[in-house]
């Protein structure tokens, strides 16, 4: 990674870090901690059952609205308040500088996420007295969510690279909440017809698939999941976050700023 | 060889809601800067010296025209190593402390780590804010943000500095110590583009001045020779305007007020026109030798009642 871009990000990952937005997560990992004994009160059996389900959507939901939350603002707040003049008359090129934001702004979600994982299971081991090998097998839901913030964050960063805070997040929302549908959106494509068939096949393809990267049912049941899930998930995140980034560099590169 | 040579260079933007019009920003501008030189870009509000430099630095692409810095394309990375900007009303990261921005700046410039610390610190107090620490930008002053704003345009040892209103909220104490700042980078080689309205800073630094106005360029000038254009005359007030006829060969553009006669004469027939005046019996009232200023320059440029000469 060159100076310039590893700068950027390093910058992005501090201006997260000192607006207190991870504060607010770790709040709620101690409030998910301190309510692991009353899980234990509910019903024998159900306890682990719930508190991974709570925990694991938590760290996935939680990163994803952070990434909408954060990622609207990186390119148009530099915008606004023509800090990006001080950083386009400096050797940065216009890609270092959406790259730099992208990995910076994934850096801080993978912290978050790790932050927030270690209170997960800390709650975990409070209410089982132990951590077994299911419990292990969990890692992988953590893993796909982190997949996740890859792809909502290159898709904010799209939006934001050419419209404003408030529609770039109504639109990454959207785009989340599609896709998090994106199995019914191709079951539905491929029993259409004509015209319709063509737009929802291309809808299907075009959202991102997060209905693949959650295997949160599963994990909590503790069900084996093939390790091409793992492969091929991992290279459609890294495919799909490419691509989307590239685009945004595109929009950026030949944008004339206020 | 011309450190800055602009070449056509013009920016219009779309005007109007529904029927989209051009309106230019700036119009086909031609300007070289030399090596080493102090450069003004005057004009007035919304002439087009803001756009210039946005367009020079790369934050927007030109309509037409191009330009190239220190012998290559302005679009080139490798001379943005080379060049410092000051945007107007610099506004920066402020969550940060001043050599925390600073170190960033650095970086991105490419200054390496060794002997940067130094570096920011000298800097600092440079610009007069040794003693901020690690105090974040949000709570700097007006006058703060503009030095650090000049700090982090010159971080990286420029050759070239592009300063937008370099003066503009700063005390006198401030714009003294910054006109100082600007002279000793002047001293060490520097070549300086910078853009202001306030004509006294311009005259007392610059080698050259541009005058813009309403995006079109209305002269170029040396400040020494524009100083002289007005030397060498002297304006001389007197009573009495009967003498005006004894006198008409020497007095310039006379205006008589009642009584009154307002004159000029060139210096060296000086002597002469208040002897043939005092033998008329008029009575002196004043005798001023006249300065060129750059204002005088400036006024002319900017009214659009004068023809435009360029
Ligand atoms: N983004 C923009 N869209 C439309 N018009 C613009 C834009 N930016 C500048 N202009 C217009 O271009 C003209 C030149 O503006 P510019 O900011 O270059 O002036 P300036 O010489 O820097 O003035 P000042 O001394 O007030 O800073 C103005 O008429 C302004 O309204
Ligand atoms: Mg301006």
């Amino acid at each position: 990674m060159n100076s310039r871009l590893s700068a950027i990000t390093l910058n992005t990952f501090r201006e997260a870090v000192r607006d207190r937005v991870l504060y607010n997560l770790i709040i709620f990992v101690l409030l998910l901690v301190a309510s692991a004994p009353l899980f234990g009160q509910i019903s024998i059996g159900l306890e682990r059952l719930i508190l991974v389900n709570v925990g694991l959507s938590s760290i996935s939901v939680f990163g994803i609205l952070i990434g909408i939350f954060i990622g609207i603002g990186l390119v148009s707040k530099e915008i606004e308040k023509k800090t990006l003049y001080t950083i386009l008359s400096r050797p940065v090129r216009r890609w270092e500088f959406i790259v730099g934001k992208y990995f910076g702004l994934v850096l801080t979600l993978v912290v978050n996420a790790i932050l927030m994982s270690v209170g997960f299971y800390v709650a975990l081991l409070i209410s089982e007295h132990k951590l077994t090998g299911a419990d292990g097998h969990l890692l992988i839901a953590i893993y796909f969510a982190v997949l996740e913030f890859l792809m909502i964050t290159a898709v904010t960063l799209l939006f934001s690279s050419f419209s404003t805070p408030i529609f770039s997040a109504i639109f990454a929302f959207a785009l989340f909440v599609i896709g998090t549908f994106a199995t019914d959106l191709r079951n539905f494509a491929a029993a259409a017809h004509g015209m319709t068939k063509w737009f929802a096949t291309a809808a299907a393809y075009a959202v991102p698939n997060f209905a693949s990267l959650n295997v949160i049912g599963q994990v909590a049941h503790d069900q084996p999941l093939g390790g091409s899930l793992i492969v091929m998930n991992t290279l459609y995140a890294l495919l799909y976050s490419a691509a989307v980034t590239a685009g945004a560099v595109l929009i950026f590169e030949r944008r004339n700023l206020k | 060889m011309h450190v800055i040579e602009i070449q056509g260079l013009s920016k219009d933007y779309p005007v109007g809601f529904w029927k989209k019009q051009l309106r230019p920003a700036l119009k086909p501008l031609d300007l070289a800067v030399e090596q080493g030189e102090t450069f003004g870009f005057l004009g007035p509000n919304g002439a087009g010296k803001t756009t210039t430099l946005k367009l020079l630095m790369g934050i927007i692409f030109p309509s037409s025209g191009s330009a190239r810095i220190l012998g290559k394309d302005f679009h080139d990375p490798e001379i943005k190593r080379r060049i410092g900007f000051l945007p107007e009303q610099p506004y920066f990261y402020d969550y940060l402390s001043a050599p925390e921005l600073l170190d960033y700046y650095a970086q991105l410039s490419g200054v390496p780590q060794t002997g940067r610390k130094q570096r920011i610190s000298e800097m600092l107090d440079r610009v007069g804010l040794g003693d901020v620490g690690n105090k974040q930008l949000r709570k700097f002053s007006k006058g703060m943000l503009q030095r650090v704003g000049i700090a982090q345009a010159i971080i990286h040892d420029p050759e070239v500095i592009f300063l937008d209103e370099p003066m503009s909220g700063l005390d006198p104490l401030g714009r003294h110590e910054i006109r100082e700042l600007i002279q000793s980078l002047k001293d060490v080689g520097k070549t300086i583009f910078f853009s202001t309205h306030i004509l006294s800073d311009a005259e007392a630094l610059c080698d050259r001045v541009a005058v813009i106005h309403k995006g079109e360029l209305r002269g170029v000038g040396v400040v020494n020779d524009l100083r002289s254009s007005a030397a060498g005359k002297t304006e001389v007030i007197w009573e009495g305007a009967s003498a005006l006829g004894s006198v008409s060969n020497y007095a310039l553009e006379p205006h008589v007020t009642g009584d009154t006669v307002r004159a000029t004469v060139s210096t060296e027939l000086l002597d002469t026109m208040l002897e043939r005046l005092r033998q008329q019996h008029a009575r002196l009232i004043s005798v001023t030798p006249l300065h060129g200023t750059l204002e005088q320059y400036f006024l002319s440029r900017t009214s659009d009642q004068e023809p435009v000469r360029v």
